[in-house]
C-alpha cells in the first residue's frame, strides 16, 4: 500500500490533483475513525478529517517520501483533533450530540422499521459508553489510548506520530490504562 | 485498600506492553495469585483494553473524498488539461481535430491558394516571391503562402512558407524558427500544432493572473 501510496504522491507533486483523491479513498476511513475516537462526535470527526487531508495535500511538498506516509497523516489528524479539544469549552459536551447519545439516536431509528435483537442493542450502548469514557480522558491520554488500542499502532509509530520520546508514550499509556481502569469499572 | 508497591502494577503495564522479561513476569504472576486486590486491578486493566478494542470500526461518511477534493486548492490548469490528454489522447486529437473543422480550416485550404504573406515595409515582392533584401531586416514572424520566399537579409522570428518554397542565401538569417508546408495535411497539422500552441499560451497566461 504504501508502494502505491508513494507513487501517488509524486504525481501530487507533479501537480496532479486526482492522483491525491486516490491517497484520500484509501486512508480516509482511518483518518476519520481516529478523529471520531478523539472528538467523540461523527460532525466534528468529519470535520477535521477532511482538514487533515486538505493539509495533508498543501504541506505534501514537506513529506518526507522515504518515511511512511500513514504516520505523517496520522500526525496532521491527531494534531488538528487535540487543537479542536482544546478549543473546546469544557461545557461542549454537555449540551452538544456526544457519542453516547449517537448510538442511541441511531438506535431510535432503526428501531420504527424493525426491532434490533437484544444483543445487539445491548451492545450499541455498550459502545456508546465506552466511547464517552474515552472522550472523558484528558486529550493527552486519549490520543494514545486510540492509537494504541483503536488504530492497532506500535508504541514505536505512536512515539513517530506525535513525536515524543518513546517513554513518555509508555507513561501516558499506562496512565490512560488507569484512567480508563476506573472509568470503566462500572460498566 | 491496595497496599501493594507501585512496582507491581507498573509490572502490570509492562505485561500489557509486552516489555515483560521472563523473570519479572514470573515476579507478577506469584504476587497475583496471593494477592486478591492485585488480581482485581490486572483484571479491571485487561477488561479495559478488552472494552476499547470492542468498539466497531466506522467508516468515512459517502462523499467523504469528493468533499475534501473540493476543498482543496485549485491545481495550475495546465496539469489538469496535461492529465486529460494523457489519459485521453484520441478524444484530445479528435477534439482538436472537430474545433479546426468547425471554424473551417480545411475549406480554407482548398479555396485559399491566393498567393499571399505578412505585410511589410521591408520586403520586395517579384511576382511569387517574397525577398528580404540583403541589409534589410525585418522583425517579427513571416508566413508566405503560394508563393516563395527569398532571404537575403535578416528575419527576427519564425518563418513559415506554405505552398512554397525558401531560399537562404548566403548573407541571410532567420533567428526563429523556420517551416515549409507544402500539403494539405501539413496545413493542417500546422493549425493543429499552432492552435496547441495558442492554447498553451492561453492556460500559461490564466496561471499567472491567478
Ligand atoms: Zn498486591
Amino acid at each position: 500500500m504504501e508502494l502505491i501510496v508513494k507513487k501517488r504522491i509524486k504525481q501530487v507533486l507533479k501537480g496532479d490533483q486526482n492522483a491525491f483523491g486516490e491517497i484520500v479513498e484509501l486512508y480516509k476511513d482511518k483518518v476519520f475513525h481516529v478523529c471520531y475516537r478523539m472528538l467523540g462526535n461523527r460532525h466534528e470527526a468529519e470535520d477535521i478529517s477532511q482538514e487533515a487531508f486538505i493539509r495533508a495535500y498543501t504541506n505534501i511538498h514537506t513529506f518526507d517520501i522515504d518515511r511512511k506516509f500513514s504516520t505523517w497523516l496520522y500526525r496532521i489528524a491527531t494534531n488538528l483533533c487535540i487543537d479542536r479539544i482544546r478549543k473546546k469549552k469544557p461545557d461542549y459536551f454537555l449540551d452538544a450530540e456526544v457519542a453516547g447519545t449517537e448510538g442511541l439516536t441511531m438506535y431510535s431509528q432503526i428501531q420504527t422499521d424493525e426491532p434490533l435483537p437484544e444483543e445487539e442493542v445491548e451492545s450499541m450502548e455498550l459502545q456508546s459508553s465506552i466511547q464517552k469514557e474515552i472522550s472523558l480522558l484528558p486529550d493527552k491520554y486519549r490520543t494514545v489510548i486510540v492509537l494504541k488500542y483503536i488504530e492497532e499502532l506500535s508504541l514505536k509509530e505512536i512515539s513517530e506520530i506525535l513525536d515524543l520520546p518513546l517513554g513518555t508514550v509508555k507513561t501516558r499509556i499506562h496512565r490512560g490504562r488507569e484512567a480508563l481502569r476506573k472509568q470503566l469499572r462500572t460498566l | 485498600m491496595n497496599t501493594c508497591p507501585e512496582e507491581i502494577v507498573h509490572l502490570m503495564h509492562e505485561y500489557l506492553d509486552e516489555e515483560l522479561s521472563y523473570e519479572k513476569e514470573k515476579e507478577l504472576k506469584q504476587h497475583l495469585q496471593s494477592c486478591e486486590a492485585c488480581r482485581t486491578h490486572f483484571q479491571e486493566l485487561k477488561r479495559t483494553i478488552a472494552f476499547v478494542q470492542s468498539t466497531s470500526h466506522i467508516a468515512a461518511p459517502s462523499g467523504f473524498t469528493q468533499n475534501v477534493m473540493s476543498r482543496l486548492p485549485k491545481e495550475k490548469k495546465k496539469a489538469g488539461m496535461q492529465r486529460w490528454f494523457h489519459n485521453n489522447p484520441f478524444f484530445a486529437a479528435a477534439a482538436v481535430f472537430l474545433i479546426l473543422m468547425g471554424g473551417s480550416l480545411l475549406t480554407a485550404w482548398n479555396s485559399d491558394d491566393k498567393f499571399a504573406f505578412t505585410n511589410n515595409d521591408n520586403v520586395v515582392v517579384e511576382g511569387h516571391t517574397v525577398v528580404v533584401p540583403e541589409g534589410e531586416v525585418v522583425k517579427g514572424d513571416m508566413v508566405v503562402r503560394n508563393g516563395d520566399l527569398r532571404v537575403e537579409g535578416q528575419v527576427d522570428g519564425d518563418v513559415t512558407v506554405i505552398n512554397g518554397e525558401r531560399y537562404l542565401a548566403g548573407a541571410g538569417s532567420i533567428t526563429g524558427q523556420i517551416e515549409e508546408v507544402d500539403q494539405a495535411f501539413e496545413w493542417l497539422w500546422y493549425n493543429i500544432k499552432s492552435a496547441f500552441n495558442e492554447l498553451g499560451d492561453m492556460f500559461e497566461s490564466d496561471d499567472n493572473n491567478e
